[in-house]
């Protein structure tokens, strides 16, 4: 048990050493920019005209001692800290008074409703495809090879926008975007369900697509390598059946599918920014393009942030949970980190 | 004596000289001449298709907004009135510039750091790779807004640059590992005896026995570069100025040519980005197979 803990406590360090950076990254990265961001967006609203000298004069104030842009940087960054673990990122520029963390919370459920599915499902249908793939061989893997390679290469967005326009606009079956429909207010009522059930599914087929050609490939691979193994070499000269075998080798070359699965759910918030930017799903995506659209830099770095949590998180939990059910890897760890 | 000589016949099939290439490349597989003719058609298309065509500024407005395709504007205008055909030659060779730019930078670095740490051991190969993890850690797309945003004015150099940097360190731990395992052969031993500096030593002895892994490495990281830019312009952080098949797909979407049906201002650039990235992976998996004959099958 000592092992395990020394391994942990390897792990907490080095994942605390990388989210100390990246937190340092996102609090100065945005204040290199020349001048600053209150600078900006004041000059903004005042080219933009309406708002009088004094009201501008007001914001500015407000801006800059909101965001302590007065004080010294080492006092700024405390006062981002303090502020942080209060779970306070922040007034938004583009949409004040609303606080970034309320517009996070508002559009973060979107993205999880429509990724996590999403994920599960392909991870799923591409694991099953790529066993099958592998072991039928023949035909069945001629055509199938290639297509997961093609769709695995195929960027995210680009087969988004195909879909849509294919299924939204040439055959028009499904809404051309959007989470549901504009004249409705969100409620739970049966018409907005099915108006967001409506527009749900073409961005979440989108998303299946693609993580089916990856997990298939991979899965393929992995089977491949399993079919050449003593057990199912003996399995089959005993005759047990074709559907039990593959069961075996699902279960065998699974550990590294598994791992893609946590890793893929922790970088969901990240991943898949652009599929809803082109279906305009109002999804963390869509927050993140309006504000780098109006230099809103308090959520680009709360959207920041968030990715970042979530995907140490992700990562630092497969870690461990690999050194739990692995002890080879714990030991290879601790040999050369 | 045997293992010497063993060792030579290892190392002389690792290496393969020029002609030996030759014939591998002869005995190619469809997949890597359907790869290599698509990229060739790409990049000519990109470089010399301006020339040819005689199409020079992809910035002129040509007619209004989403012109369908005619006979002076061959793939239609786009959402300003710019001949999209033009923008798309120069959008190709922008983003395949900014890919380089970016691949080129992210293999040297992965290379030098890599074989750097894995050679030299010891306290440097700690400090190197504990950095290395730690980029590894913080997601890329993370550091990657973050530094657009801190560059008010992006051209395409300081775009190669920013997704660069940031996609090192996947090469560098795996050329670490490899170089690794070579500092143990002979001729390294020999190498280092004779008092070669560390430097030449990593150039001569230990690079070109792992160049089908950095060919590899860097030709993923080309196409891992071009589709970051796209992904970063159509989050509004790309080049400032000029037109790149991220940019055009941004302004697509942002003047709804999707759901109006001006299929001409969309498709051409995902069409591209498509077969650059089919194309690179095509050469990626079968150069594999050229350098080493062993993934051949008969």
């Amino acid at each position: 048990m000592a092992r395990f803990q020394r391994y942990l406590l390897n792990k907490i360090l080095w994942f605390g050493a990388a989210f100390v950076i990246a937190l340092v990254l996102n609090f100065l990265l945005p204040r290199l920019i020349p001048g600053n961001p209150v600078d900006l967006i004041v000059g903004q609203m005042a080219s933009g005209g309406g708002v009088s000298g004094e009201a501008l004069e007001r914001i500015y104030a407000t801006y800059i001692s909101e965001f302590g842009l007065d004080q010294p940087l080492g006092v700024q960054f405390l006062t981002y800290l303090s502020r942080l673990a209060q779970g306070d990122l922040g007034v938004s520029f583009g949409r004040s008074p609303s606080r970034v963390q309320d517009l996070i919370a508002e559009a973060l459920p979107w993205t999880i409703a429509l990724q996590l599915p999403a994920i599960l499902v392909g991870w799923l249908l591409g694991n099953i495809l790529g066993v099958l793939a592998a072991y039928k061989k023949g035909w069945l893997d001629r055509i199938m090879f290639p297509s997961f390679m093609f769709l695995s290469s195929m960027p995210y967005y680009c087969l988004a926008i195909i879909l849509l326009y294919v299924f939204a606009v040439v055959w028009p079956i499904a809404p051309a975007g959007g989470g549901y429909s504009y004249a409705l207010t969100p409620a739970f009522t049966w018409t907005f369900i099915s108006s967001v059930l409506e527009h749900y599914w073409l961005p979440f087929i989108s998303l299946v697509i693609i993580f089916i050609g990856g997990q298939a490939l991979g899965m393929r691979a992995m089977s491949i390598y399993e079919l050449d193994t003593d057990y199912v070499h003996y399995s089959r000269s005993l005759g047990i059946s074709d559907n039990r075998v593959i069961r075996y080798i699902f279960r065998n070359a699974m550990l590294p599918q598994v791992t893609g699965l946590a890793l893929a759910i922790g970088s969901l918030v990240g991943g898949a920014l652009i599929t809803e930017i082109v279906f305009g799903y109002p999804g963390v995506g869509d927050l993140l393009f309006r504000a780098i659209r109006q230099s809103d830099y308090p959520v680009i770095q709360g959207v920041t942030l968030l990715i970042m949590i979530t995907v140490l998180t992700a990562n630092f939990v497969v870690d461990i949970a690999y050194g739990i059910i692995d002890p080879r890897i714990r030991a290879r760890t601790e040999g050369e980190r | 004596m045997t293992s010497a000589a063993a060792q030579d016949q290892y190392a002389s099939a690792s290496t393969p000289r020029l002609n030996g290439w030759a014939q591998n490349i002869r005995l190619l597989n469809p997949r890597f001449r359907f790869g290599l003719a698509l990229l060739a058609f790409l990049l000519i298309f990109g470089f010399l298709g301006p020339i040819i065509f005689d199409k020079h500024d992809p910035m002129k407005f040509v007619g209004l907004l989403y012109d369908p395709p005619s006979e002076t504007a061959w793939l239609g205008t786009d959402n300003f009135g710019r001949d999209v055909f033009t923008q798309l030659m120069h959008g190709i060779r922008t983003s395949l510039i900014i890919g380089f730019i970016a691949g080129s930078i992210a293999t040297l670095l992965g290379v030098l750091i890599g074989t750097v740490a894995g050679y030299r051991g010891g306290m440097i190969e700690e400090i190197l790779m504990a950095i290395t993890n730690i980029v590894i850690t913080i997601p890329s797309i993370v550091i990657l807004i973050l530094l657009s945003i801190a560059f008010r004015s992006r051209s395409v150099v300081v775009m190669g640059i920013i997704i660069g940097i940031t996609a090192w360190p996947w090469t560098a731990r795996a050329v670490r590992a490899q170089t690794s395992s070579l500092r143990t052969r002979e001729h390294v031993d020999i190498a280092r005896l004779s008092g070669t500096a560390t430097l030449p030593l990593i150039m001569w002895e230990i690079i070109p026995y792992m160049l089908s892994y950095i060919v590899m490495a860097f030709v993923l990281q080309l196409n891992a570069g071009i589709l970051q830019e796209a992904a970063l312009s159509m989050l509004g952080l790309g080049i400032s100025r000029g037109i790149s098949l991220g940019i055009m797909l941004q302004w697509a979407l942002l003047w709804e040519s999707v759901r109006t049906g001006a299929w001409w201002a969309f498709i051409p650039p995902t069409l591209m980005l498509t077969l650059i990235a089919y194309s690179l992976l095509l050469l990626q998996s079968s150069v594999d197979e050229i350098f080493n004959p062993r993934l051949r099958r008969a």
